[in-house]
């Protein structure tokens, strides 16, 4: 789960971070005001979880509190990449002697936490490790110990951060750690790290990725999630426990196990056809929640035909014929449905769908082949 | 001969009372493994199973009564890493995680610990492993595989299983099959098992089932390359994710570009691996 750059700057200033002085706003008027109180040099930040966000023009400089409320009201306005600006942040104006990149996240192959850090900071830090891979300096950090102090000072001197600079920059590189820790981030990040005219170290910009599975022990954090970068039907789907994530293709997928769900995605492509959702049912799964899957996939109008695949083993064939049974009761699908079931009870749940009216599959591969030219069938009609 | 698990294998189950835990302990005990002993804290003196397992406060007290060498872990996210700690510190040097869920810092404090103490874990968010006409330690269906001389590894849990059942219809068999997990940061991974399947005489060939994110699968491939005599077929799931969106498994997920499936395929191609194009192709690879 992504946390907004106003969101994130609030926690750093929690673990002595030093932020610039700023508010969010959820209109123009509201703006001005926190831009008044600034002192009227103010920066006006669009808030969505998309990159490029200053490309787009959704981050501008005002010279006055009339003119932040200007430029709020024609942010709030905007669509970037396809989300719109419900909020913008209003920062003070820094002015800035050079930017520099800190971050923390985790190295899988590795298994450990890894601080990242560039003396060129402000910008994409993948394409400084495209481009010059000698400018980042890449620290593990034993998960059991946590961030050393002299760790700290090793990546300030990496970066060639001069000396007046290192007891700050330990402070934020400490204050990270125990973000990163403490709100079970993936990823906190700060992009820029300034060092100002004034010789103070201020974290410009900030970003912050929390773990999902943490979240039942964070929900201070699971409140925040912006529902704008989810289709609805994705956050319908968390609720009942289910992983979708909507495609574009013609092939509704109701699959149990990720694995299974990617692979049955990719026969469906092997024979000439396109997945229009991954859906993963997980494991064990009861009749109702099937019905949910069931209804999720055929809400969506570009849905030719849906196969349903399932290999019990926590699963029960006999469960998911059920809620196949109910949900058909309940929608009333006039797509084809191809079914495959084996493993547990795949007999039973076979005999319990013979009356309904679907095609049946032995093998993978014959169900991909019938769902295709099914989808086919239907849609050229 | 197999690997990780066989007949010998003495199986202590972490949240035997919960539901989970009780319906695959029955299946494990019905398959012929040696559960020894069950754990569930405020349970300690109950019996389950008839009878035949004994519950227990704590691991330790379930090791030191019963001689149990592994564990598996059926325990929710939240208990799991604790559950994990504690078998360790109890002496087990084989840990078989099943829990789905677990918070990847938690992994990875987890497993630095296991690390330095020399015990191995297997998962989490994993099904555990199989050798056929043996032994199973986790929650893959016994009747799915017969046994044989097909090493299986996995990152998946239900694609293994069709795995196994398209080899069985080919009647071909599996020494060992071992799921190792779909999360970010788990216990063993794929050259930990290409190294004990290249090792183990019972093992003639060895089937990779990959999916997209992380780098394991490229690690493998150079592995297979610079060590393994043995014959290995792959499949690699996720071929048609789109990038940037999480796949169920937590390690499911295409990040600035790497892991995608292509760059899997195309190391494994490059080492000699023959890659499936789909599941119930691999039996074909395997007897052509």
């Amino acid at each position: 789960m992504n946390l907004h750059e106003y969101q994130s700057k609030q926690i750093f200033a929690k673990y002595g971070i030093p932020v610039p002085r700023g508010r969010v706003a959820s209109n123009s008027d509201e703006a001005k005001q926190i831009a008044e109180e600034l002192g009227g040099r103010v920066v006006v930040k669009s808030q969505v979880l998309v990159g490029g966000r200053g490309k787009a023009g959704g981050i501008r400089l005002a010279k006055s509190a009339g003119e932040a409320q200007e430029l709020a009201t024609r942010i709030l306005g905007m669509e970037i990449k396809g989300l719109p600006v419900r909020r913008v942040l209003v920062d003070e104006a820094v002015s800035i002697e050079k930017e520099i990149y800190l971050g923390i996240t985790n190295d899988r192959a590795s298994r450990k936490p890894v601080m990242i850090a560039s003396s060129e900071g402000g910008v994409d830090i993948e394409e400084v490790a495209a481009r010059t891979p000698d400018r980042i300096i890449r620290l593990h950090i034993d998960p059991l110990l946590g961030l050393r102090e002299y760790q700290a000072r090793d990546v300030a001197v990496a970066i060639d951060l001069p000396k007046e600079y290192w007891r700050q920059f330990m402070t934020v590189a400490e204050g990270l750690w125990r973000v990163f820790v403490d709100n079970d981030a993936t990823l906190a990040e700060i992009n820029p790290l300034v060092i100002t005219k004034e010789k103070r170290l201020i974290a410009l910009d900030g970003k912050m990725v929390i773990d999902d599975n943490a979240l039942f022990r964070r929900p201070d954090l699971a409140e925040k999630r912006d529902l704008d970068v989810e289709a609805p039907e994705e956050i319908s789907a968390r609720k009942y426990g289910l992983s979708y994530i909507k495609l574009d293709g013609q092939i509704g997928c109701m699959v149990n196990g990720a694995g299974l769900a990617m692979a049955t995605m990719d026969i469906i492509k092997l024979y000439g056809g396109q997945p229009a959702n991954f859906l993963d049912i997980g494991g064990g799964a009861g009749a109702e929640k099937v019905a949910a899957a069931f209804r999720i996939i055929l809400s969506d109008p570009n849905v030719c035909a849906v196969l349903i695949n399932i290999f019990g083993g926590i699963t029960r064939g006999d469960e998911v014929a059920r809620g196949i049974l109910t949900a058909i009761e309940e929608v009333k699908p006039k797509v084809p449905m191809v079914v495959r079931l084996v493993g547990t009870n795949a007999e039973e749940g076979r005999r319990l769908l013979a009356d309904a009216d679907m095609i049946t599959a032995e093998t993978l591969a014959e169900a991909a082949e019938k769902s295709v030219a099914a989808a086919k069938e239907r849609c050229n009609q | 001969m197999s690997i990780l698990i066989n007949k010998n294998t003495k199986v202590i189950v972490q949240g035997i009372t919960g539901n989970e835990g009780l319906f695959h302990t029955v299946q494990m005990v019905n398959y012929g493994t040696d559960v020894v002993a069950g754990v569930t804290p405020g349970k300690g003196g109950d019996w389950v199973l008839d009878g035949k397992v004994p519950v227990f406060d704590t691991v330790k007290q379930g090791v030191e009564v019963t001689g149990a060498n592994t564990s598996v872990i059926f325990v929710p996210a939240r208990f799991a890493p604790d559950a994990i700690f504690e078998a360790a510190d109890a002496g087990i040097s084989l840990v078989f995680c099943i829990t789905e869920g677990i918070p990847v810092q938690d992994m990875m404090r987890v497993r630095e610990y296991l690390d330095h103490k020399g015990v191995r874990m297997v998962g989490p968010n994993c099904p555990g492993a199989l050798t056929p006409g043996e032994a199973k330690v986790g929650i893959i269906p016994g009747n799915i595989a017969i046994p044989g001389s097909v090493g299986v590894v996995s990152r998946s849990g239900t694609l293994t299983y069709e795995v196994l059942y398209a080899l069985k219809q080919h009647n071909m068999g599996a020494s060992t099959c071992v799921g190792i997990g779909g999360d970010p940061v788990n216990g063993t991974n794929f050259i930990d098992v290409l190294g004990m399947f290249e090792a183990d005489p019972r093992t003639n060939s060895v089937v990779l089932i990959g999916e997209i994110g992380g780098s394991d699968e490229e690690r493998a491939a150079e592995f297979i390359a610079r060590y393994m005599t043995k014959r290995v077929v792959s499949f690699i799931a996720g071929q048609t994710a789109p990038a940037g969106k999480r796949m169920g498994h937590a390690g499911a997920i295409i990040e600035g570009g790497t892991g995608t499936a292509a760059d899997k395929i195309k190391a494994l191609t490059n080492a000699g691996v023959q890659v499936a194009r789909h599941p119930e192709e691999i039996p074909v690879l395997l007897g052509g």
